[in-house]
């Protein structure tokens, strides 16, 4: 079943199409890649599905229902999360609050304003530290941990409000390899002991390829390939794209 | 435990201040006032990250709205304004009292209506743009209000007062000065519980990064304007309170005096430490015994040493007292790397 489908969007700034009728189709449960030569909109499809910006055409579907109209924070209430290139996270706020603020609130009343946070939330938040390996720093100010670590509490405060997906943009951009492999890892295992579908916007091509099961290939902001890491690997276009035309 | 035997020590030391100093009553009552503006400007200013001018306007809609329904309650309001301070209608002790309260429960309620419908409109600016919006706000209601002939236009209007045979002036001081502290009080055990809720770390949420909060599926517009409502609340009532206490309201120095305590209130959460529930009033305290310092030691020259004392706020203490401490200290904020669980290292390999 499709979980996610994109249809016909488009979306341009002023002179500039960003997006140019792009459909694609991402099945429940899978990892999918999303690459593409920097400027090919693979961002701006981003924003468009979680509800950043209006599109100008076409529609999108989360589980048959349409959220292109909706508000940022209802698609997120959906179950449809993303993560950002530059690390989002809550400075000054310790770890554990970073966690307990990104729980999904049970209430959503008038007087939910100021209900009372549920201690089970602080053992939820603890073990999901522990997955991504934070555990030690969760008294910590967030912002005074490195960018990797940023990034890797950035994972677990998707985890932390159970989404069914998850898009994330270059989960990998900016950290050390070492550090990558433990992130492939998390990763991976999102995938399959949580049964979160992902969506990966990615440049580093040895991490996609070991990843998605499926890959979108964007250029000039149109959909120019798609289909399993070998396809991609030996598509004409996608080397055109990347190289240049010879 | 420690920290609450401290605050019992601190209310019973403010219960019995009239007493000790009789001399500064009034400056003690406005210091509570202030306590309360410095608290509540740090809901949005401090743990929202909203700088707003536009408090103030809170503040002069319930001195107005207080001094109104006081009056107009029992005598025609444009006749007791057209008086000026004639005593044409005197209050007796049932109507002053009765009057003070329904006032009192007006200047609370109605801005916390304004609070939603201009914050509806507004606090979806962000940065700069919010602040200045805010900074319009003010200045457009002092120059509302002074359009208003009913509550004495440009010339202002006196409030009731205090009704003749009971007690002296002594009486009247003590008696506003406790329901200033009881009302500060009140608004500190308010905000610290509220801190305690959702409510607290969502606006922190919202200072730090309120795309990710929107991202995160938190519906941040609807935390703002509550934070604003809770603001007006008390600062609505902080307004009534200080229209009483000083009698005559005029509209730009009394009722929205943004170039004065508009400006403090900024000023008092930022010198105890924005973001923190004890920075403000810590900061107030402090504001407010320079200020009056500078005024009696300084004169002529105390708006002079009151920008030295800015200068050296911002200079050196850019995050406050409360902030400075933290720096120092982050173990006692609870800032501490876990060492007990090796096992749970990053061991990413």
């Amino acid at each position: 079943m499709n979980i996610l489908e994109v249809k016909d969007v488009s979306k341009s700034f002023g002179g500039v199409k960003a997006n140019q009728s792009i459909s694609l189709n991402v099945e429940e449960g899978k990892i999918v890649g999303l690459i593409g030569p920097n400027g090919s909109g693979k961002t701006t499809l981003f924003n468009s599905i979680c509800g950043t910006h209006p599109i100008n055409s076409g529609s999108i579907k989360f589980y048959q229902k349409e959220v292109s109209t909706l508000p940022i924070p209802l698609v997120a209430r959906l179950g449809l999360l993303r993560t950002f290139q530059q690390t989002h996270i809550y400075g000054k706020l310790n770890c554990i609050q970073n966690m307990i603020i990104s729980a999904k609130s049970e209430s959503t009343g008038l007087f939910s304003v100021f209900s009372k946070i549920p201690t089970t939330l602080n053992d939820k938040a603890e073990a999901l530290l522990e997955f991504v390996g934070l555990y030690q720093k969760r008294l910590l100010r967030a912002g005074d941990l490195s960018f990797g670590q940023q990034k890797l509490l950035e994972l677990a405060m998707a985890l932390m409000n159970e989404p069914k997906m998850l898009l994330l943009d270059e989960p990998t951009a900016g950290i050390n390899p070492t550090l990558i492999n433990g992130i492939i890892d998390r990763l991976i295992r999102v995938n399959k002991d949580y049964g979160i579908t992902l969506l990966i916007i990615e440049h580093n091509m040895r991490v996609i390829m070991s990843l998605a099961e499926e890959i979108f290939c964007l250029a000039h902001g149109e959909l120019i390939a798609k289909g399993t890491p070998e396809q991609i690997k030996n598509n004409k276009n996608v080397i055109d794209a990347y190289l240049g035309t010879q | 435990m420690r920290s609450k035997k401290i605050f019992f020590l601190l209310v019973i030391l403010g219960l019995i201040a009239p007493f000790l100093f009789p001399a500064f009553k009034l400056q003690m009552s406005i210091m509570w006032i202030l306590v309360v503006l410095a608290l509540t400007w740090d809901v949005q200013g401090g743990q929202m990250g909203y700088n707003t001018f536009g408090n103030i306007v809170f503040f002069g809609l319930g001195m107005y709205l207080c001094a109104a329904t006081q009056i107009g309650l029992f005598f025609p309001l444009g006749e007791w304004t057209a008086a000026g301070g004639e005593k044409t209608f005197v209050h007796n002790s049932e109507q002053y009292f009765q009057g003070l309260f329904l006032g009192l429960i007006v200047a609370a309620i109605v801005p916390v209506f304004v609070a939603v419908f201009i914050g509806y409109g507004i606090l979806g600016l962000r940065g700069h743009y919010f602040a200045i919006c805010t900074l319009g706000l003010g200045i457009a209601a002092g120059e509302f209000a002074g359009g208003i002939e009913i509550i004495g236009a440009g010339q202002g209007m006196t409030s009731p007062p205090w009704p003749k045979g009971i007690g002296n002036t002594e009486l009247r001081g003590e008696f506003f000065y406790y329901i200033c502290f009881v009302l500060m009080i009140c608004s500190f055990l308010f905000l610290r519980w509220a801190y305690s809720t959702r409510f607290g770390l969502v606006l922190n949420a919202i200072r730090d990064n309120e795309d990710k909060a929107e991202a995160m599926g938190i519906n941040t517009m609807k935390f703002k304007i509550s934070g604003w409502m809770v603001s007006a609340f008390f600062v609505g009532i902080a307004g009534g309170l200080m229209g009483n206490m000083i009698g005559y309201i005029e509209p730009v120095e009394t009722a929205f005096p943004g170039r004065t305590f508009g400006v403090f209130m900024v000023l008092m959460a930022i010198l105890g430490g924005k973001g923190t529930l004890i920075g403000p009033i810590i900061g107030a305290i402090a504001f407010h015994l320079f200020k009056e310092g500078f005024w009696t030691f300084f004169l002529g020259w105390q708006y002079v040493a009151l920008g030295a004392l800015i200068v050296i706020v911002v200079v050196f203490f850019p995050e406050g007292i409360m902030g400075y401490l933290r720096e120092k200290f982050p173990e006692r904020f609870g800032e501490v790397v876990d060492e007990k669980n090796r096992k749970s290292q990053v061991e990413l390999s």
